[in-house]
């Protein structure tokens, strides 16, 4: 069974015919073509399918399209302004937080959600906050450094 | 001029693509009319096939094919990097937890995965080899076939190799202590968050292949072999891997997609699970029995070292992990009688293959705890004991081969210093400290070609894979020294075999080093051309030009190069193309085929404070040493440390696989096999290299990379003994082992 879903996606609303069981990843990834938010575990352990829905990160394989239905999503793609990176995009850059770059979305993601709620987090927030989300290249040190300089920015 | 690139921390190449999302991996590709393989698996490890009924799977809505051994080319094409012994698909058996009986081919990857669930598997379990014991036993059922490996005199045996190494005579050699343990390394799966995907396309009466492969090269050859095409009719296209740390070295399911895309006439692709990566590559784990000879002032008097490394039932390229971490099984020390036997067993588990490190952490966490128990038994600080073995700068310690080529006492003086070495120690807290040595690369080929273009920026054609460790940055710095122009100004081009010149692999830390100077090389190619360029431009002998760093020098004439080429490509455009290689050929004679062009030498220092109600670790401070020779990048060096020590701190607090009686892996995902998270590190981390510009890498550097995991477990481990008192020779170091211990010694 297909159904149709109104939803705001990156600020821009659209209407999309999908399955009624499409996780939302799948739907941001295949129907929607967004690919910037990553599947790793579909078991929402790893943090790479981060995305936010009503401004508040989710791991975007525990949750079905049908479930942001009327609502609003961000993901990686509609972080950054007019082709601007924001702070902390550019802080994972200027803090050498980018190794292979897969869990690098659902990071930027998860920690942005983070100062949202925390503007200006300590260390230990800032490992609780992403404590969902592996980098198997063990950047973690360079992620927090790049999440705290971020929020003093803001 | 213009800033000095060698030694600045560059921004890393490609790192723009991977915080907005446009970087593309193999799973965001998506080719016109792509089909959807899904793989049908038996939940068992080692199982006779019965029969298999595709029937029911082939009638569901938009299946396009399932494919059984039976559909492919009789016999079965088989391959791996060193031993032709893998089939595409399982025949007649099933020789490990989750290798494919089947794949089927659909228009969506639903259809895929409802028809997968609709092949129905008859299949008679039989009894495996899951453990080294097991392997060994005398009526162990064997892995492989005796027909795969003919010409083979242990091919009635589970053992795929013995590699032996040493010197002197270990039996005539005396000793007045000796220190005589068994330890175990587990089984370790890479957990690259990109799972591995593939696709495959028919293309112009070839094939072309998208795959995150650390090794394009050898995957165009092999493709290329087991379809019966030409080279050239083979294009590989690798984009960056989302990490691989070994476990996209070598060959997985490229030939199956290339077979199905063939079959279809359509591009197929096939996403693993997460579960079933972690069912395709794991590291090599072993059981190694040392008995080590001191004198009374801590210097070694030999050491006999038997391992036994459990790879799995295909050899990939285990054999080479073992030969290569057994050769170092001693350390980096002087060590007057050696004698190293490393038996390579095969079992019906995970093919076990190259994964950072590659065997070395195995054999140091044997070693160094052996030094620390002599320590504690001869009542000699564990930091001297070490300091009174190693040798110096441009001694012999590897009987026959390279000299020592670093100062490796500064590495642990500066490790001890960082981590606060002899300091009062509180309550319940201990400090260790270990070293580690790697083999780096022993043979290799290089090709760059660098493009000069007429407006002075530059295009580098590169087979390196940049996997995280940020190839493309570094050799970016390299050109941009080179032809003196900024940084900004060059793109790095890899990962296409039909456009970058060859390269052996991206591994063994080597890029910098092999890829570097071809680079180099191939940007002195291009200021010889610019030479001959002034010469003939300014009515000069060749002799009297110079060009160095983007600048032209001749009598009564300085200008730039841009502004030399904007004069002399006014008109019809042009370019200068700089080839520039390097190689290093197989040695016959030499045990690993061919002296390290460099070792990467590793120091790790750590604090911990040990919980004794839980058998808890607490990382208080952990220090990494790195002998980088120079540190082109120092923050790519930082995050490549730091980023191994955090790797290696999973196989030494948490990380282990798990297998049932039935050979099955239990902790089968993310949810049950745990790596560290930003919660687990040290409270205090810190990266430290030593730089004496000694490597053979471009402005004397040596690899790196590796090196942060080498050392981590002796040095945790030997922490937690002081904090605690127990001595532990099993990894992981899990609250439940340590508190088991813990309860043993004050029962």
């Amino acid at each position: 069974m297909t159904m149709r879903i109104h939803v705001t996606v990156n600020g821009t609303e659209r209407e999309v015919d999908v399955v009624e069981s499409t996780t939302l990843l799948d739907f941001v990834r295949d129907d929607l073509h967004l690919t910037g938010t990553k599947e790793c575990c579909d078991l929402g352990e790893c943090g790479a399918c981060t995305l936010l829905v009503e401004g508040r990160a989710v791991n975007s394989c525990l949750m079905l399209a049908a479930e942001v239905e009327g609502g609003e999503i961000t993901t990686i793609e509609g972080l950054n302004e007019n082709g601007k990176l924001s702070p902390l995009q550019d802080a994972f850059l200027a803090k050498g937080a980018v190794q292979c770059g897969f869990c690098i979305p659902g990071q930027v993601m998860a920690a942005h959600d983070l100062l949202q709620r925390n503007p200006h987090p300590t260390l230990d927030e800032v490992k609780e906050g992403l404590s969902g989300n592996l980098c198997r290249c063990g950047g973690y040190v360079q992620i927090c450094e790049a999440v705290l300089a971020a929020s003093e920015v803001s | 001029m213009n800033p000095e690139p060698i030694g600045a921390s560059e921004r890393r190449f490609g790192g723009r693509g991977r915080v907005t999302g446009e970087q593309q991996f193999i799973a965001d590709i998506r080719l016109e009319s792509m089909l959807h393989v899904k793989l049908v698996h038996v939940d068992y490890g080692h199982a006779r096939i019965v029969s298999i009924d595709t029937k029911k799977a082939a009638a569901v809505p938009g299946v396009v094919r399932v494919v059984t051994a039976e559909d492919l080319p009789q016999p079965m094409p088989r391959f791996g990097p060193v031993h032709d012994d893998k089939p595409i698909l399982a025949v007649e058996e099933t020789k490990y937890h989750g290798q494919p009986v089947a794949a089927v081919v659909a228009e969506s990857k639903e259809s895929a995965e409802a028809a997968v669930q609709l092949v129905r598997v008859e299949f008679e379990e039989l009894s495996g080899v899951y453990t080294v014991e097991s392997a060994l036993a005398p009526d162990a059922p064997l892995v492989q076939e005796p027909e795969l490996r003919p010409d083979d005199p242990l091919n009635h045996t589970n053992v795929l190799n013995e590699f032996r190494a040493g010197w002197g005579d270990v039996e005539a050699a005396t000793a007045d202590v000796v220190i005589d343990n068994v330890y175990t390394f587990p089984m370790i799966t890479h957990f690259a968050i990109e799972p591995h995907a593939f696709i495959a396309a028919p293309d112009d009466g070839g094939v072309e292949l998208w795959t995150a492969t650390q090794n394009p090269f050898q995957m165009q050859r092999l493709i290329a072999r087991v379809m019966g095409l030409p080279v050239a009719k083979v294009r590989v296209h690798s984009p960056d891997p989302g990490g691989a740390f070994g476990g996209k070295q070598h060959p997985k399911y490229e030939p199956l997609v290339a077979f199905l895309a063939l079959m279809t006439g359509r591009p197929v692709r096939l996403l693993l699970t997460l579960e079933e990566t972690f069912q395709e590559v794991r590291r090599t784990s072993c059981r190694i029995h040392a008995r080590t000879g001191f004198k009374n002032d801590g210097t070694l008097a030999f050491q006999d070292i038997r391992g036994d490394f459990l790879m799995g039932a295909y050899a990939d390229i285990a054999e080479r992990v073992i030969a290569k971490g057994s050769y170092l099984a001693c350390g980096p020390y002087r060590v007057p009688h050696a004698r190293v036997v490393s038996r390579a067993l095969l079992s019906h588990t995970t093919p076990s293959t190259a994964f950072r490190g590659f065997g070395t952490p195995q054999v140091s966490w044997a070693h160094e705890s052996q030094m620390d128990d002599a320590a504690r038994r001869l009542g000699i600080d564990r930091v001297e004991i070490r300091l009174r073995n190693l040798p110096r700068k441009g001694e012999e310690f590897l009987r026959g081969d390279v000299p020592a080529d670093g100062d490796w006492a500064e590495s642990v003086r500066n490790a001890a210093r960082a981590i606060g070495w002899g300091s009062p120690l509180a309550a319940g807290r201990g400090r260790g400290l270990a070293v580690a040595i790697k083999a780096g690369p022993t043979t290799g080929a290089s090709y760059a070609i660098v493009r000069l273009h007429s407006d002075g920026s530059a295009t580098v054609l590169a087979g390196t894979s940049d996997m995280g460790q940020g190839a493309r940055t570094v050799l970016a710095q390299v050109a941009a020294r080179e032809l003196g122009i900024p940084i900004e100004s060059i793109r790095v081009v890899m990962g296409d075999t039909a456009s970058v010149p060859f390269d052996l692999q991206t591994s063994a830390s080597r890029s910098t080093v092999f890829m570097g100077q071809a680079i180099a090389r191939a940007c002195a190619h291009i200021n010889a051309q610019l030479r001959e360029m002034a010469a003939e431009l300014y009515g000069a002998g060749p002799a009297g030009v110079t060009v160095e760093r983007g600048v032209v020098q001749l009598t009564g004439r300085t200008e730039t190069v841009g502004d030399m080429l904007r004069m002399r490509f006014k008109d019809v455009k042009g370019e200068v193309i700089g080839l520039g290689s390097m190689r290093s050929e197989y040695a016959p004679d030499h045990p690993l085929g061919g002296a390290p062009h460099f070792f990467e030498f590793s120091c790790t220092a750590s604090e911990v404070e040990v919980d004794p109600e839980t058998g808890e670790i607490l990382l208080i401070r952990h220090v990494t040493v790195a002998d980088v020779g120079r540190a082109l990048n120092p923050q790519h060096v930082a995050m490549q440390d730091e980023g191994a020590a955090v790797m290696g701190l999973g196989h030494t607090l948490m990380e282990n696989i798990i297998l049932d009686g039935a050979g099955r892996i239990s902790n089968l995902g993310a949810l049950d096999y745990r790596i560290p998270t930003s919660k687990d590190l040290p409270l205090e981390m810190h990266s430290l290299v030593v730089e004496n510009g000694d490597g053979p890498g471009p402005y004397g550097s040596k690899g790196a990379g590796e090196g942060g995991l080498m050392a981590t477990a002796p040095a945790v481990a030997s922490a937690v003994t002081e904090a605690s008192g127990v001595v532990i020779r099993d990894l992981p170091l899990t609250p439940e082992r340590v508190w088991r211990a813990i309860q043993e010694r004050t029962r």
